[in-house]
C-alpha cells in the first residue's frame, strides 16, 4: 500500500489512472446499451479492425497512430451498423469476414515491413495491452480524457432516447424520433471507445471492458437506471483496482483490469444464485 | 371528422406487394378492427400508417390536426423486451418521448402524464417493480400505459391480447372499450373475430378485397 502511494507521487501514474478510469467508465455506459440491443459482437469485430488498421498505421510509420487508426475504426463502424440493420444472417458473415481478415493482413503486413526489433513484442502489446499503462504518452492521456468527457457528456444528455432507442426502436421510430441518428451516434460512440481502450488493454481485450460490467450489474439489477450506475461503478472499481495491483506486481494492465471485471462477474452470479 | 383517409393504398416491401387496394376512412371516435389471416399484411399495414415503412402507391392523410406522432402504437411484442431489465416507470415515460424533443430530460408533466396513465390502466402499484418479472398480462398493460402516453386522440393496437389467458384478454378488451368510450379512436389488430364483432364500429378485412365494412 505505502508502495502504492508512493508510485502516486508521480505524475505519470496519476495520468495513467485518470485515463484507465475515464475508459472504463465510458466503455461500460455503452455497453449496456451494445449487450441489450444485441450488439456486443460489433464491439468485438471493431477491436479486430483496430489492431489492423494500427498496423497499417505502425508500418506506414505515422507518428500519431490515431489519425489512422480513428477515421477507420469509423468508418466500419457504420458500415458493420448499417448491415447488421438490413440482413443479419450476411451483417453476421460480413463482420466475422471483416475481423478475421483485418487481424490477417494487420499481422502479415507487421511481418513483412514492419522497421522494429521486437515483432513479436509489439503484436503482442497491440493485442493484449502494453505491459504497463505507465508508458501512455501525455498527447495519449490529454485525447484520452477530452474524448471520455465527449462521450460521457453525449451519454448523459442522450441517456432517455438511448434508452428507448434500446428497449423497442420501432416504438420510438413511430412516435417520430429519428433513430436512425442515434444508431449513429452509438456506433461512433463505440468505435471512439475502442480505439481509446485498445491503449489501455490491448485489441483482444477491449470487449471485456465492454461487455463485463453491463452483464455483471443485470445480474443484480432490474432498472435501466440501476445497471447503468451499477455497470459505471463496477467499471471504476475494476479499473482502479486492476491498475493498481499491476503497478504492484508488475502485471499486464489490460488482463489484469479483465480478471478483476471476471472476479466482479462471478461475485455477482454468486450473489444472484443465493437470492434465488 | 374524419382523422385518417387511405386511398388505394398498396404496402409491402422492397421485395414485392403485400397486400393491395386498401381502402378506408376513420372518422373521430371509431373503433375500426383489422382481421385477416397470418401474414396478410395487418401488421404492413399498421406500420405504413405509422410511417415505418413507406407505401408502395397510394395516399394516407392524416386530418383533425393528427400526424403520425400523435398516435400511440402497441407493437406485436419483440423479443428483445422479454428479459430486458427495466422498471415499468421508465418503460411508461419513454412514451412521452416524442414530447422532449431537443430537451435531455422528462419535465414533471411528462411525468404525471405517465402516471396517470398508469393509474387508469391499474398499474400504479407496478410503478418500480421490473418489467421482466411480470405476467404477460401486466407486461401487455404497462406497453398499453405508454402508448396512451404518446396518443392524443389515436391508438393503434397490434394483437394487443396476444398471449394472454381469457380472463386478462377480456379485461384488456374493457380496458380498450373504455379508452374509447372516453373519446379514443381505436385502430385494432385481432384474431378474435367474436370480439371484434362485439365493440368494433367498422371491420376491416385483409386479403379479400382490402374495402373496410361499416
Ligand atoms: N421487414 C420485412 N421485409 C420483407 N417482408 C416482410 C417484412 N416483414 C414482413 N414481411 C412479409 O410481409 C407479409 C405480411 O406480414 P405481416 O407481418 O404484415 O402479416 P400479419 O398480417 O401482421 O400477420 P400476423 O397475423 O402473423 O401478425 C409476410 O409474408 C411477411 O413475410
Ligand atoms: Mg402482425
Amino acid at each position: 500500500m505505502a508502495n502504492l502511494i508512493e508510485y502516486l507521487s508521480f505524475p505519470f501514474v496519476r495520468y495513467a489512472f485518470i485515463a484507465g478510469v475515464l475508459i472504463a467508465l465510458c466503455s461500460s455506459l455503452l455497453g449496456v446499451t451494445l449487450v441489450l440491443k444485441r450488439f456486443s459482437f460489433i464491439g468485438d469485430g471493431l477491436s479486430h479492425v483496430a489492431f489492423g488498421a494500427m498496423a497499417i498505421a505502425a508500418v506506414m510509420s505515422i507518428s500519431n497512430e490515431m489519425l489512422v487508426v480513428m477515421p477507420v475504426t469509423i468508418i466500419c463502424a457504420v458500415f458493420l451498423l448499417k448491415r447488421s440493420q438490413s440482413s443479419t444472417v450476411k451483417g453476421d458473415a460480413s463482420l466475422a469476414m471483416l475481423s478475421v481478415g483485418a487481424m490477417a493482413v494487420g499481422y502479415l503486413l507487421l511481418n513483412m515491413f514492419s522497421t522494429s526489433a521486437n515483432i513479436a513484442g509489439d503484436v503482442c502489446s497491440t493485442l493484449f495491452g502494453s505491459t504497463s499503462i505507465l508508458t501512455l504518452q501525455g498527447t495519449d492521456i490529454a485525447i484520452c480524457v477530452v474524448m471520455s468527457i465527449i462521450v460521457i457528456g453525449a451519454f448523459v444528455f442522450l441517456y432517455n432516447k438511448i434508452f428507448a432507442v434500446t428497449f423497442d426502436e420501432t416504438f420510438a421510430k413511430a412516435t417520430g424520433t429519428n433513430t436512425e441518428i442515434y444508431n449513429l451516434i452509438i456506433a461512433l460512440i463505440t468505435a471512439v471507445i475502442i480505439v481509446l481502450a485498445m491503449n489501455l488493454v490491448g485489441a483482444l481485450l477491449t470487449s471485456a471492458l465492454i461487455v463485463f460490467p453491463a452483464l455483471s450489474s443485470m445480474r443484480l439489477f432490474s432498472s435501466f437506471k440501476q445497471v447503468i450506475i451499477c455497470s459505471a461503478v463496477i467499471a471504476v472499481v475494476a479499473a482502479l483496482v486492476g491498475i493498481s495491483l499491476s503497478i504492484l506486481f508488475s502485471t499486464p494492465v489490460g488482463a489484469t483490469v479483465v480478471v478483476i471485471n471476471i472476479v466482479i462477474f462471478l461475485i455477482f452470479s454468486a450473489i444472484e444464485k443465493a437470492r434465488g | 371528422m374524419s382523422q385518417l383517409i387511405c386511398k388505394n393504398l398498396n404496402v409491402g416491401y422492397e421485395d414485392g406487394v403485400v397486400a393491395s387496394g386498401i381502402d378506408f376512412a376513420v372518422e373521430s371516435g371509431d373503433y375500426l378492427c383489422i382481421v385477416g389471416e397470418n401474414g396478410s399484411g395487418k401488421t404492413t399495414l399498421m406500420k405504413t400508417i405509422l410511417g415505418l415503412t413507406p407505401p408502395l402507391s397510394g395516399e394516407i392523410y392524416f386530418e383533425d390536426g393528427l400526424s403520425s406522432k400523435s398516435i400511440g402504437y402497441l407493437p406485436q411484442q419483440t423479443l428483445v423486451q422479454k428479459d430486458f431489465p427495466a422498471s415499468v416507470f421508465e418503460i411508461v415515460l419513454s412514451g412521452c418521448l416524442s414530447k422532449l424533443g431537443r430537451r435531455p430530460f422528462y419535465s414533471k408533466e411528462d411525468k404525471a402524464l405517465a402516471l396517470e396513465k398508469m393509474q387508469k390502466l391499474g398499474i400504479e402499484n407496478l410503478t418500480s417493480k421490473s418489467y421482466r418479472n411480470l405476467s404477460g398480462g401486466q407486461q401487455q398493460r404497462v406497453l398499453l400505459a405508454r402508448a396512451l402516453c404518446a396518443a392524443e386522440k389515436m391508438l393503434l393496437l397490434d394483437e394487443p391480447t396476444a398471449g394472454l389467458d381469457p380472463a386478462a384478454t377480456n379485461e384488456m378488451y374493457d380496458y380498450i372499450k373504455k379508452l374509447n368510450d372516453e373519446g379514443m379512436t381505436i385502430i385494432m389488430i385481432t384474431h378474435d373475430l367474436e370480439e371484434s364483432a362485439k365493440y368494433a364500429t367498422k371491420t376491416l378485412n385483409m386479403g379479400k378485397d382490402g374495402v373496410c365494412h361499416g
